[in-house]
């Protein structure tokens, strides 16, 4: 049991942890800027594939990794810009859209995978991003390994929370995206295209979760195999609901979901198969659900969430 | 821009649009299909052949249509009453589950009685498995489409972890499989030889019966007005809480059917490979459908022989198969786009 507990005061741990949220933290904010601005966006777990796969074979090709994540991005933007036009300007149900956003990014993503590579077997391995430790900073024990000593892309993952919070509660911008979400008449009635900040939303809440995508062949798995973001899309999706459609609440949600995440991997090793590993591979699908059924009650979500906005309609 | 309503479309304008979203398809698969370097035109060829060209052809087409039209069937009625399943997957595992539960021995009876218990179980189970997110839905408020997304992914790891454990099959060579399904267990063929089971025949009945529950019967008059206006709905004295969960209990069930047609028809044990994401595909065919019950057969057929024939192309004209996947995910968009422009007119200005 006391072994169990150690587990928690280990360095290693801390980093594993933080490694595990990083593409969460991304794919997280990446919804919650959707949502904010009254879109749910379903097409996530797709548009993660699709960043995954850019950002690798863009690497793969011979690009160099910065560019890499750009081209990801890039790719996931433009999955948001078709979601986007769909759910928008033509207000189709976002359920209905957003699926198939994520099969039909899923799907292209596979083609073009076997397009690339036919004969590949096991899938070729990239050149990642190196862990880059903060100087000074990395030797705090404990905190200080967790997160100072990790890759660029983990250091992006926190900056892309400053960046979102600043945004939404510091600048108009944010307050217009918020407003969409909540009272879009209100935002019209200022002169502000409701369809334009909804739109634009999408995308740049799109290119967040590719990158979130590339995250995992870039900068952990360092190459990209089929159903490699196995329901992480989903799980953000649940994140930002625990997160109370904030950006600090829904990082600590992802901190939070990724120590759990490690944790079990390590009880895992302990338990010497005793308990099936499978169960151990449920628990964080399981604790996500839980912990929607906790917040659900008290969850304040953007008031015009998936209602479509139809300019003079009231 | 903005949208204005239209007056009701003429039937040239309702069949124009539909067939303008399958060309929209078409084409888009083709540029896939010259960037991967084949002509489109052998290829759509192929797959027309793969699928229609032949009676093999066309009763493996059938026999793939059979646990889609299960799957569109639970999509096409939860949906009705914007009940979003998107657990479908998760659901057909537990049918296949309970299907090999009960008809690998257990229960040594003549197929008369055996096969009727096991359906009856195997939509309890399903239904079992859909009425915790519509509770967590009705009583706590919680999103059903995450709570049946992540549902997805547990009932699956539940099924290794049994297919590893109490069902593992001991004469199976250490594969996670269960034991095969008593003679007495399995669904016939309908022609000897081929693939093509009496799934098919049970899965159009369900597609009837549908029809008839949603069109004529109070149930689905409540389920349209719960998906139409929920509040409008309970203005009305409906108890829309009631009729989401009897939606629930009905979707879950038929999701679970598509489970066990498939092992009890077609591969006679459980592997976690029992589906290939019938579930998700399940979207597709209800959406095509117009979420009519009757529709679902027509496009669970359309969307089986686009998959058996991009499979049979792909063998002798090289394009990934995956080249199905895009086709059926394409129809959805531009399909549903398609629906929404025989409603409204698009105003630029």
């Amino acid at each position: 049991m006391t072994e169990a507990l150690e587990i928690l005061f280990t360095a290693s741990f801390w980093v594993a942890a933080i490694r595990i949220a990083s593409p969460l933290i991304f794919a997280t904010m990446g919804e919650l800027i959707c949502e904010r601005a009254g879109v749910l966006n379903l097409g996530i777990e797709g548009i993660m594939t699709v960043g995954a796969f850019a950002g690798w074979f863009t690497v793969y090709s011979g690009g160099d990794l910065w560019t890499g994540v750009l081209i990801a991005a890039l790719a996931g933007a433009a999955f948001g810009f078709l979601h986007a036009t769909l759910t928008v300007p033509l207000g189709l149900s976002q359920h209905v859209v957003g699926i198939g956003i994520t099969l039909l990014a899923t799907s292209l993503t596979y083609f073009t995978y076997r397009l690339a590579l036919p004969e590949v077997t096991s899938p070729p391995k990239i050149e990642p991003f190196a862990t880059l430790p903060i100087p000074g900073l990395a030797r705090i024990p404990i905190i200080g390994e967790a997160l100072f000593s990790q890759t660029p892309l983990t250091y992006l993952a926190f900056v892309s929370v400053v960046l979102v919070a600043w945004v939404l509660y510091k600048t108009p911008l944010g307050l217009a995206i918020r407003a969409a979400g909540e009272n879009p008449s209100a935002v019209e009635a200022q002169g502000i295209s409701v369809t334009a900040i909804r739109m634009g939303a999408v995308m740049a809440g799109s290119a967040l979760m590719a990158v979130g995508g590339a995250f995992l062949t870039m900068s952990a798995f360092n190459s990209f195999f089929f159903n490699m973001i196995n329901g992480r899309g989903w799980i953000c999706i649940a994140l930002v609901v625990f997160g109370s459609w904030r950006p600090g609440k829904a990082l600590i949600g992802a901190i939070l979901f990724a120590a759990f995440d490690a944790y079990q991997v390590r009880l895992q090793q302990l338990s010497g198969g005793v308990v099936p590993y499978q169960v151990f591979l449920m628990l964080p699908y399981i604790l996500s659900i839980l912990a929607l059924v906790l917040v659900a009650r008290r969850a304040t979500y953007p008031k015009a969430l998936m209602i479509p906005y139809q300019k003079g309609e009231r | 821009m903005r949208l204005e309503p239209k007056p009701a479309p003429s039937l040239g304008i309702l069949l124009l649009y539909p067939l303008a979203a399958v060309a929209a398809t078409v084409v888009i698969a083709s540029l896939l299909v010259l960037a991967a370097g084949a002509s489109p035109f052998s290829v759509f060829y192929l797959v027309a052949k793969g699928a229609a060209g032949s009676q093999f052809a066309l009763m493996e087409t059938l026999s793939r249509a059979t646990p889609l039209i299960f799957t569109g069937l639970a999509v096409a009625v939860a949906f009705r009453a914007k009940l979003w399943n998107i657990g479908a997957e998760a659901q057909l595992y537990m049918g296949g589950v309970m299907t090999v539960v009960l008809g690998t021995g257990l229960l040594p009876l003549p197929s008369y009685l055996l096969i009727p218990i096991i359906m009856v179980a195997v939509m309890a189970a399903g239904a079992l498995l859909l009425l915790g997110p519509a509770v967590l839905k009705t009583r706590f408020g919680v999103d059903e489409v995450v709570t049946t997304l992540l549902l997805n992914f547990i009932v699956l790891l539940f099924v290794s972890m049994l297919l590893e454990g109490v069902l593992k099959d001991p004469m199976g060579l250490g594969w996670p499989q269960s034991q095969k399904l008593i003679a007495e267990a399995r669904l016939p063929r309908i022609v000897t030889g081929r693939r093509l089971h009496y799934g098919f025949v049970i899965a159009v009945v369900a597609a009837v019966a549908m029809w008839v529950v949603m069109k004529k019967t109070t149930l689905g008059y409540e389920m349209r007005a719960v998906g139409h206006n929920p509040e409008g709905a309970r203005f009305l004295g409906i108890p829309v809480n009631r009729v989401l969960m009897k939606t629930a209990l009905l979707s879950g069930g038929l999701a679970a059917l598509a489970g066990f047609s498939e092992v009890a028809g077609l591969k006679g044990n459980l592997t976690l490979d029992l589906s290939p994401g019938f579930g998700y595909t399940g979207i597709v065919v209800a959406m095509l459908a117009v979420l009519n019950p009757l529709g679902v057969v027509a496009s669970a057929i359309f969307v089986a022989g686009v998959f058996v024939g991009a499979d049979a192309m792909s063998r002798s004209a090289g394009v990934p198969s995956y080249i199905a996947d895009v086709m059926v995910a394409t129809s959805l968009l531009t399909m549903v786009t398609a629906m929404l422009l025989v409603r409204y007119r698009v105003r630029w200005k």
